[in-house]
């Protein structure tokens, strides 16, 4: 345990050392905010029906997304582990006495953790004194808060284990490109980052509700809006805990699998 | 303490010729070559050993080392150390083991020093009080007061691979293997990585191995070599045995008055010669060196003399010769 607050820790004090990055991603992602926001609303004002989620769920569905954006984009990499794999430096991650698989999902958690840190506060606060009705707002009552957190870190561990198979499929294909694409646009896709799930067509809503995808993002969200009743949300969250159970326990098959062939040449 | 027994490895190849159309064929259709990396590889080693691991360039040292550190899974073979077998009881293995692999990196590249061996201490679970002792004698050893402090990516390439060999020391291990741990360091920073090995080994009693192309390493370090190459094991013994089993040449090189005769002294070979100096291998098992110097001194008036043993490492190209490899 304390090894992974250690990486936590070093992550964390990494993070910090590139503050114009953060900075610029808070930008990026006010200027994205704003502009879909401005798309949804437009559709908003000339829709036949009424759309299946309200525009005022709508924009904090996107406040959300932009202020937790690195706890649910898939194309968020760490970049280091790919080289580990495709350099060979694996060689002294395997002579460690840690599993690699809880090594690594602690790299990458607090990769993520250590960014997040970093941009949420600033999105969410000023998020929070925008005019309305472009603001984002509390969620309905403390309840509905409490399932929104436990959501979102139980989205953002799913996340991560399903990342976890980008980087075992860097073993053998050897370039993350290809899987970084593959993954990346499936993702972001059905965990409701480009549309929102309630928006998309019905056969297409079927098929992101089997996918373990939404569940990181789009579920998370919808609970703080409360577009989602809490009596589901807490079925939700039990799915959520099956999802992360199989994919953590599917990864640590592949990871030893591939471990088995891995072949370190040079050097 | 270290057992290897009929270790094989062999990894698979693709192979293709160079150019645009051996390419596109290798779209459709792969040769593929075995290498053989190790084959039938045995030998053991002792504890408080310092044995040198030497071949050519290619010739499976490195696999070796990774097959000991339990990162490649052997073909055949077995292999125990400590009474593990590495590549099975990984985690509990590497506990016992540091490993440094002089072409790679095991620091974290944008934060001090200090920080790695941090987190170091915390994967290993070496206890606070023991890793302060540990971490300020390598730091005093290994001369780092200055750099610790440091992000990596600042150090120059000998500062780092100080740093590397530090960490892979945190959790004092039994066994050390270092995989050409002198590679790009300046004289000064090879003595002192030398002597930090030296002294590993008589205080605390870790067996060392190691691989190197210096054989100024091999030298001042290991008093038994395991020459390897194409992946077969060639010579396991003292060095001092290799020496005179081999190292039979001297070098006499003889100054003198001018003097336009020819030298001939049968035994010996004439590498240069001039009016005034002649340079002269001798083949010790020939004739001795006093007596070469004797004839020289009857046919010439000799204003200097010096006789230089044959480098280390002309002796291991002469193996490689030998052996065909």
């Amino acid at each position: 345990m304390k090894v992974y607050i250690s990486v936590l820790k070093l992550r964390l004090s990494m993070g910090m050392q590139y503050r114009a990055a953060a900075l610029a991603g808070v930008a990026t992602q006010f200027f994205w905010g704003f502009i879909s926001i401005m798309v949804f609303e437009a559709f908003y004002k000339h829709a036949a029906h009424t759309p299946p989620i309200s525009l005022k769920e709508l924009i904090q569905y996107i406040w959300l997304q932009q202020a937790f954006l690195v706890f649910v984009m898939m194309w968020f990499r760490d970049n280091e582990l790919f080289d580990l794999i495709t350099s060979g430096n694996i060689a002294y991650e395997l002579c460690r006495p840690s599993g690699l698989y809880g090594f690594w999902y602690a790299k990458l958690l607090a990769q993520r953790l250590s960014s997040a840190f970093l941009r949420c506060f600033p999105i969410l606060i000023v998020a929070c004194l925008l005019p309305k009705p472009y603001n984002l707002e509390p969620p309905p009552d403390i309840t509905a808060f409490l399932l929104f957190l436990s959501a979102l870190l139980l989205g953002l561990l799913l996340l991560v284990a399903i990342s976890m198979f980008l980087y075992i499929s860097v073993f053998i294909t050897l370039s993350p490109m290809g899987s970084l694409l593959v993954f990346g646009v499936l993702s972001e896709f059905f965990a409701g980052l480009v549309i929102p799930v309630p928006l998309m067509p019905i056969w297409l809503q079927k098929i992101a509700y089997v996918l373990p995808f939404r569940w990181t993002a789009d579920f998370p969200f919808r609970v703080y809006s409360g577009h989602i009743p809490e009596q589901e949300a807490i079925i939700g969250i039990l799915i959520q805990l099956a999802f992360l159970t199989v994919l953590v326990l599917l990864g640590r098959a592949a990871l030893n699998g591939v471990l088995k062939k891995v072949v370190v040449q040079g050097g | 303490m270290i057992q290897l027994e009929g270790i094989t490895k062999s990894y698979k190849v693709a192979k293709r010729a160079t150019g645009l159309k051996q390419a596109a064929k290798a779209l459709f259709y792969r040769e593929h070559t075995m290498v053989n990396a190790l084959k039938d590889i045995s030998f053991s080693i002792n504890q408080g050993e310092i044995v040198g691991y030497i071949g050519p360039n290619g010739a499976g040292k490195s696999t070796t080392i990774k097959v000991m550190s339990g990162i490649l899974v052997p073909d055949t073979g077995k292999c125990t150390i400590m009474g593990y077998t590495p590549w099975k009881d990984r985690t509990q293995y590497v506990k016992n083991i540091g490993v440094v692999f002089g072409q790679r990196s095991q620091l974290w590249w944008d934060v001090p020093v200090m920080d790695s061996f941090e987190l170091l201490k915390d994967i290993y679970k070496v206890p606070q009080q023991e890793y302060k002792s540990t971490i300020g004698q390598l730091i005093q050893t290994l001369e780092l007061q200055e750099i610790v402090n440091t992000p990596v990516r600042q150090l120059s390439l000998g500062q780092r691979m100080r740093c590397e060999i530090a960490a892979s020391l945190i959790h004092n291990p039994k066994i050390l293997f270092l995989d050409e741990p002198t590679i790009g360091l300046d004289a000064v920073s090879k003595i002192a990585v030398r002597q930090f090995i030296k002294t590993i080994n008589k205080e605390k009693g870790v067996t060392v191995i190691l691989t190197t192309h210096d054989m100024n390493d091999i030298e001042a370090l290991a008093d038994r070599v395991i020459l390897v190459g194409k992946g077969s094991l060639l010579y396991d013994g003292q060095l001092e045995e290799l020496r005179k089993r081999f190292g039979t040449k001297k070098i006499i090189t003889a100054d003198y008055q001018k003097n336009r005769n020819q030298i001939d002294i049968p035994g010996t070979a004439t590498l240069s010669w001039s009016p005034e100096r002649v340079i002269l291998s001798v083949d010790t098992a020939q004739i001795k060196t006093s007596d070469v110097i004797t004839q020289l001194s009857n046919q010439r008036d000799l204003t200097d003399v010096t006789i230089e043993t044959q480098p280390i490492e002309d002796i291991i190209v002469q193996l490689y010769k030998e052996y065909q490899i």
